[in-house]
């Protein structure tokens, strides 16, 4: 599958498990946040990566204590409107000092994507049917910001003699 | 007043940019109606009845001519000739096409204006008291704060798809409360501590709508410095735990009220510890930077003309004299007055400006009020730096414009929503209601008589017309397909802040004049004198004599336990601490 990471199109590497899949012997793989926590053990052990997947209502302390283990971070956005993602996604960046790939799914469109990334993601999976072209350009919507954020910890004031 | 930088204007630019592209992959179908509408909203494009509105922002709003020019000739070149002030300080048009939206946000843009965040869940636009920069008893102008709020909240990443829309008001004045903090989101009164240091009080929660709550105060004197770490504190707590799973209970006035002021507090506490003295927070030199734009302009050096405005009020021209009286205001400056322009004249919808009545404001502000003008949450428009001396000439320029009614502050000031006229959201008209009452009490003598009381009206229980907080509110309902009326007495904005009872059962449409008229003639009868107003005088002897005014057809103590519990909660105590 097809995903924008870093603002480049890419196949996906991952292979997202439900919690009834065996989980492979080899091969980058997400799991579910109770899979994570019951199965550390073994994920730890791991060869390839690791990912976790986070609903809109789990909160990044729920994850803080494993994200040594963590390669990736998928945090859901079940309507584009539910807004919880874009929090979570500043609270690993600037609190807990994750440094992985931060990836947005489920109802992701392409006027989400400057405050995502904003916010600290870093790769998107696009709502099906979805130009991922287009949604490059969405980037470069805005060429300046007044707020500190994920990807900019100084106002605008702090950054420019105004 | 501030004016943009590169950076401002190129944003805003961008922004028009983007809505265009937005528009047009909204008419390719390449995006859904159900996608494209937040995204339209957070531009200020509504779908109403007839067709789309479009409201603008005016930052806690304050006009320049130019500005007002340009709107004038977006009424006339877009629209059918007319804008509506709203109650948040802005300006809507009510008769829109989508596909000339970019092109107005282009004209906007030229002119330092656009319609940003005017709608949607996300931070509105800021408000503040009408009279900020000129009021004798403001101890700071609040404007710089709002200035600094409008450009931290402007596409504020983590903060533009929150569970529900987010108002902030800020007041520098802290004796008169003329921006309703306590029925916000959050609420900014500037306060001076015994060592001399300002700082805010900080109320979070209140509202109007469908569970009218007085707002808390959770800081009570947060030092100034820390103003953005703090309502960004407030901010992600809402953001990450207020309700999304019904629109109704998504305010943040239910998440503070779930939880407790003590317990909402407690986990904002806990967020600010981790963010504040850090670099998010204002600098001095950012914050003087701002202020620079909000210096008065020059004044002339002239003597006090409290005397001669005095002097003006109960002069020969009686009409001139009854305008003065009710529409200006002592300013801070010498020889200067706050000017009250009431867009309540008779027979018009409260708060409609026309194109040529907006072209003419602007060109009376360039010459009597240095070209600024201020849109009130009253619907009115302020006039702030007014030489006394100027007043009768001025007043005479006003008349023929239709923009000299001498009610500002009376019974016929009315706030109103648009209602079934032009809402899809509305059970009933409210705007010829409005007309109606304006019609009934059309004699200045007898609104001068009647004294200050303000009224209050919305369509249905979005409460866009401020219902809850008259002093008289009327509420228009949908019973079995009719229009009806309720009437609540003793609501107030300021810092005497309290939410209205309900006086009875509701009025046919033909019954709610005629209803008003018998309380204020039980006021006028029942007051212990001229001097005391009608709030005043509700709170002293209760809802059961308005009542029975209201209702003379009814049977005396048909439910006396009711009628008791009314009397009672009326005899309110304000401030009212806990609505519903």
């Amino acid at each position: 599958m097809l995903i924008i990471q870093d603002r480049a199109i890419v196949d996906d590497s991952f292979t997202h498990l439900d919690d009834d899949t065996p989980i492979p012997s080899a091969g980058d793989v997400t799991v579910t946040l109770s899979r994570l926590q019951s199965e550390r053990e073994r994920l730890a052990q791991h060869t390839g990566r690791v990912g976790v997947r986070l609903k809109s209502d789990q909160l990044p302390t729920d994850v803080a204590a494993e994200l040594p283990l963590l390669d990736l971070i998928m945090v859901e956005f079940p309507k584009f409107t539910d807004g919880r993602g874009y929090t979570t996604g500043r609270l690993l960046r600037d609190r807990y000092g994750y440094q992985g790939e931060l990836r947005a799914f489920g109802h992701v469109l392409r006027d989400q994507l400057f405050y995502m990334a904003r916010c600290g993601y870093t790769s998107f999976v696009m709502a099906p049917g979805r130009s991922l072209e287009s949604a490059l350009e969405a980037f470069n919507d805005f060429s300046q910001s007044y707020q500190a954020a994920a990807d900019e910890r100084r106002p605008l004031f702090r950054r420019i003699a105004r | 007043m501030y004016q943009y930088d590169e950076i401002d204007q190129r944003l805003v630019e961008e922004r028009a940019a983007q809505f265009r592209g937005q528009v047009a992959r909204r008419l390719a179908g390449e995006i859904t109606e159900d996608e494209f509408k937040p995204l339209r909203l957070q531009n200020g494009v509504y779908m109403q009845l007839h067709a789309y509105m479009l409201r603008i922002a005016i930052p806690y709003g304050f006009l320049t001519s130019r500005r007002l020019r340009r709107l004038a000739h977006i009424a006339r070149t877009y629209d059918k000739g007319y804008g509506h002030l709203s109650t948040r300080q802005n300006i809507q048009f009510n008769w829109i096409k989508l596909v000339d939206v970019p092109d107005i946000l282009d004209e906007l843009a030229d002119v330092q204006m656009h319609s940003i965040q005017t709608s949607g869940n996300c931070i509105r636009n800021t408000t503040a008291d009408a009279y900020a920069g000129v009021a004798r008893d403001e101890i700071e102008d609040p404007r710089p704060w709002c200035e600094l709020i409008r450009q931290w909240s402007t596409f504020h990443p983590e903060f533009a798809f929150l569970p529900r829309k987010f108002k902030i008001a800020v007041t520098g004045a802290p004796d008169e409360d003329r921006a309703a903090v306590r029925f916000h989101d959050i609420g900014l009164r500037i306060l001076e501590n015994a060592e001399g240091q300002r700082g805010f009080e900080v109320i979070v929660g209140g509202g109007l709508g469908r569970t009218p709550l007085v707002g808390e105060v959770i800081h009570e004197f947060l030092p100034q410095a820390s103003l953005i770490s703090y309502l960004e504190a407030i901010l992600r707590v809402y953001n990450l735990f207020g309700r999304r799973d019904n629109k109704f209970k998504a305010r943040i006035k239910i998440l503070v009220d779930a939880l407790g002021a003590a317990e909402f507090k407690r986990l904002v506490d806990e967020e600010w510890a981790l963010i504040k003295d850090s670099a998010i927070d204002v600098t001095e030199e950012e914050l003087e930077r701002i202020r620079r734009y909000f210096i008065p302009a020059a004044y002339e050096e002239l003597p006090s003309s409290d005397a001669r405005l005095a002097s003006f009020s109960l002069g020969k021209d009686r009409a001139f004299g009854q305008w003065v009286r009710n529409n200006t205001r002592h300013h801070k400056v010498p020889g200067y007055t706050i000017v009250t322009i009431a867009v309540k004249a008779p027979g018009q919808p409260p708060g409609d400006l026309t194109h040529e009545q907006m072209d003419a404001l602007a060109d009376l502000s360039e010459r009597y009020t240095q070209g600024r003008l201020v849109v009130t949450h009253a619907q009115n428009l302020v006039l702030p730096d007014v030489k006394t001396e100027d007043l009768p000439a001025l007043h005479a320029e006003l008349l023929p414009l239709g923009l000299a009614t001498a009610n500002a502050g009376k019974l016929t000031d009315i706030i109103c929503c648009p209602g079934l006229d032009y809402c899809t959201l509305a059970n009933a008209t409210s705007i010829p209601i409005a007309e109606a009452i304006s019609a009934r009490f059309d004699d200045v003598d007898y609104l001068n008589d009647i004294g200050d009381v303000s009224l209050k009206m919305s369509g249905c229980i979005n409460a866009c017309g401020h219902h809850h907080i008259g002093n008289i509110g009327v509420l228009g309902i949908d019973k079995r397909g009719e229009e009806f009326y309720q009437l609540m007495l003793g609501g107030a904005p300021g810092n005497d802040a309290a939410i209205g009872k309900i006086l009875g059962p509701a009025f046919a449409k033909h019954e709610i004049v005629d209803a008003v008229d018998r309380v204020i003639q039980r006021y006028l009868t029942l007051r212990e004198s001229p001097d005391e107003p009608f709030i005043d005088a509700l709170r002293r002897v209760g809802l059961e004599p308005f009542k029975e005014a209201a209702y003379p057809d009814a049977k005396k103590d048909k439910r006396p336990a009711a009628s008791a519990r009314a009397a009672s909660a009326t005899t309110v105590a304000a401030p009212e601490t806990q609505g519903t």
